[in-house]
């Protein structure tokens, strides 16, 4: 299996962990990844208010560069807000032609054409469907049973596009942990908004759903993610939202890939591990 | 699109009308209360979105500036998922704080600068540095309380080396070309408003 790789900011710096895992587990699971050269920032959330057509445009023009490599090859995109951004402008190169002019237009500033010919995949679409459980488990050489895992899901890899899971009652990382041994803690929270970038803008309003994911994942041993902005928001400011709430709060959270790299016996620091901003005491000793 | 990002021109808006392709996107509202129903920020809001989507389509701007509603909105998705008209309510959260930012509301100005911020951060380099970023967000805010609000966080991300701290390998690739030309397209009359989300 091929892909082409978007890694996105994040990625290269505060969620370096998750790209470390995300490469980790894919090599090991036989998977090639091309990174994108040349790959730009999609936008995150703060382009569409200010112009709609400069967001399209930040984000085709990485699918205008994943064509050149690959023109009929899919992207995978572990983080859920580029993967949000370049599916809409996959979508809009492919179903609005109006805007696939504008987009192409406004590529042409740069040197670069884009038709949406490729593929825009989440990385837990790939790992929950390409690769499923079935594919995963003769690679798990480490029982993870004892482990009760939270697996939080965000937003945006659910909605508003259902791709690969329901968006209302998720349910596609379940098979992936109980390929591990570990348990699925069943909670509400899974598909719940961790706050977004109100933790940064409004923290009153924005630590409050920090808050309530904390408290209902209580009872997990940890939480696992698909997002670098869900997995800062439950990890960095845990302490915060520990002395908003007037409690203890603290629990490990992992990305999903690191969770299973540990099940296929990769090292903690193939997996980067220590780069991880919560991991409990007793979570390590259990597991390292 | 802030002109004075693309440009740094001063500008001057006539926005008697910046509401009304937002009011043409929702105007097919019920009134059912599904989307104040599924916010999860709905109890942090002046107005429910049900309450603000009806002033919307009356064209109230002045009071919907006022409220803290849309700017509240952390692009979950899930009534856009919900409603039963089918509308792109998040779509249309964002073109609202699009319009709050164009008029340089001083209520939502802490907003407006995280979000201005970041795009200039982009447009110069073509990837986020999270520390040129926050660097440029503080001397934004002009607020000595604010760097303080981030320290924990910055002392975290520092101490586990996740901060590029400038110079270093970061690669640049500058978008101000791409910046540019959509903002000529944009000038150009009758810009659609996008569907979808
Ligand atoms: S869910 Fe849709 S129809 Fe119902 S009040 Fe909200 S916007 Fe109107
Ligand atoms: S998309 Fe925004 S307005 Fe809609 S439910 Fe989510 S936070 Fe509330």
């Amino acid at each position: 299996m091929n892909y082409l790789y978007y890694p996105g900011c994040s990625l290269t710096a505060s969620a370096r962990e998750y790209d470390l895992a995300t490469r980790a587990v894919m090599a090991a699971a036989g998977v090639d990844l091309t990174e994108i050269d040349g790959w730009t920032c999609c936008g995150a959330s703060a382009a569409a208010p200010i112009s709609d057509l400069l967001s399209l445009s930040l984000s085709a023009r990485n699918l205008a560069l994943a064509e050149q490599t690959t023109a009929d090859g899919q992207i995978l995109v572990p983080c859920s807000a580029c993967y949000l951004n370049l599916k809409k402008a996959h979508e809009a190169l492919r179903s609005h032609a109006k805007q696939r002019t504008m987009i192409n237009e406004a590529l042409a500033a740069v040197k670069l054409n884009a038709t949406g010919s490729v593929r825009v995949r989440h990385l837990l679409d790939v790992l929950a469907v390409d690769l499923g459980a079935r594919h995963l488990a003769p690679l798990i050489t480490r029982s993870l049973s004892g482990l009760a895992v939270a697996p939080y899901y965000g937003c945006q890899c659910l909605r508003p596009y259902p791709e690969f899971d329901d968006p209302e009652r998720p349910v596609s990382m379940e098979p992936l942990i109980e390929a591990t041994g570990a348990s699925v803690h069943v909670w509400e929270a899974g598909g719940r908004c961790c706050g977004a970038s109100l933790v940064s803008t409004h923290p009153e309003a924005g630590l409050k759903r920090v808050c309530s994911i904390l408290k209902a994942a209580r009872g997990a041993d940890l939480i696992v993610t698909v997002c670098p902005m869900c997995q800062m928001n439950l990890d960095a400011w845990q302490p915060k939202a520990s002395r908003m709430a007037g409690e203890d709060l603290s629990i490990t959270v992992l990305y999903l890939p690191q969770l299973l790299g540990l099940a296929m016996g990769l090292s903690h620091h193939e997996l980067g591990l220590d780069l991880n901003l919560a991991v409990l005491g007793s979570f390590r000793e259990k597991m390292f | 699109m802030h002109p004075h990002l693309i440009s740094g021109s001063p500008t001057t808006h006539d926005d008697s009308d910046a509401m009304a392709p937002i009011g043409n996107l929702v105007n097919a509202c019920i009134q059912c209360g599904t989307c104040t129903a599924s916010c999860p920020n709905a109890l942090e809001m002046d107005l429910t979105p049900r309450k603000m989507w009806r002033l919307v389509i009356l064209g109230r701007l002045s009071d919907v500036m006022a409220s803290r509603t849309f700017i509240l909105c952390s692009d979950c998705y899930t009534c856009t998922l919900r409603c039963p008209r089918g509308l792109p309510l998040t779509r249309a959260m964002e073109a609202l704080k699009g319009i709050a930012f164009a008029r340089r509301e001083t209520q939502h100005r802490r907003s407006r600068l995280f979000y201005e911020t970041f795009m200039q951060t982009v447009r110069r380099y073509g990837r986020i540095r999270e520390m040129a970023f926050m660097t440029r967000y503080f001397t934004a805010m002009k607020n000595p309380a604010e760097p303080f609000r981030f320290a924990p966080l910055g002392l975290k991300l520092m101490g586990k080396g996740k901060v590029e701290m400038g110079g270093g390998k970061s690669t640049e690739i500058p978008l101000a070309a791409l910046f540019e030309k959509v903002a000529a397209l944009e000038r150009t009359p009758d810009k659609p408003l996008g569907k979808g989300g």
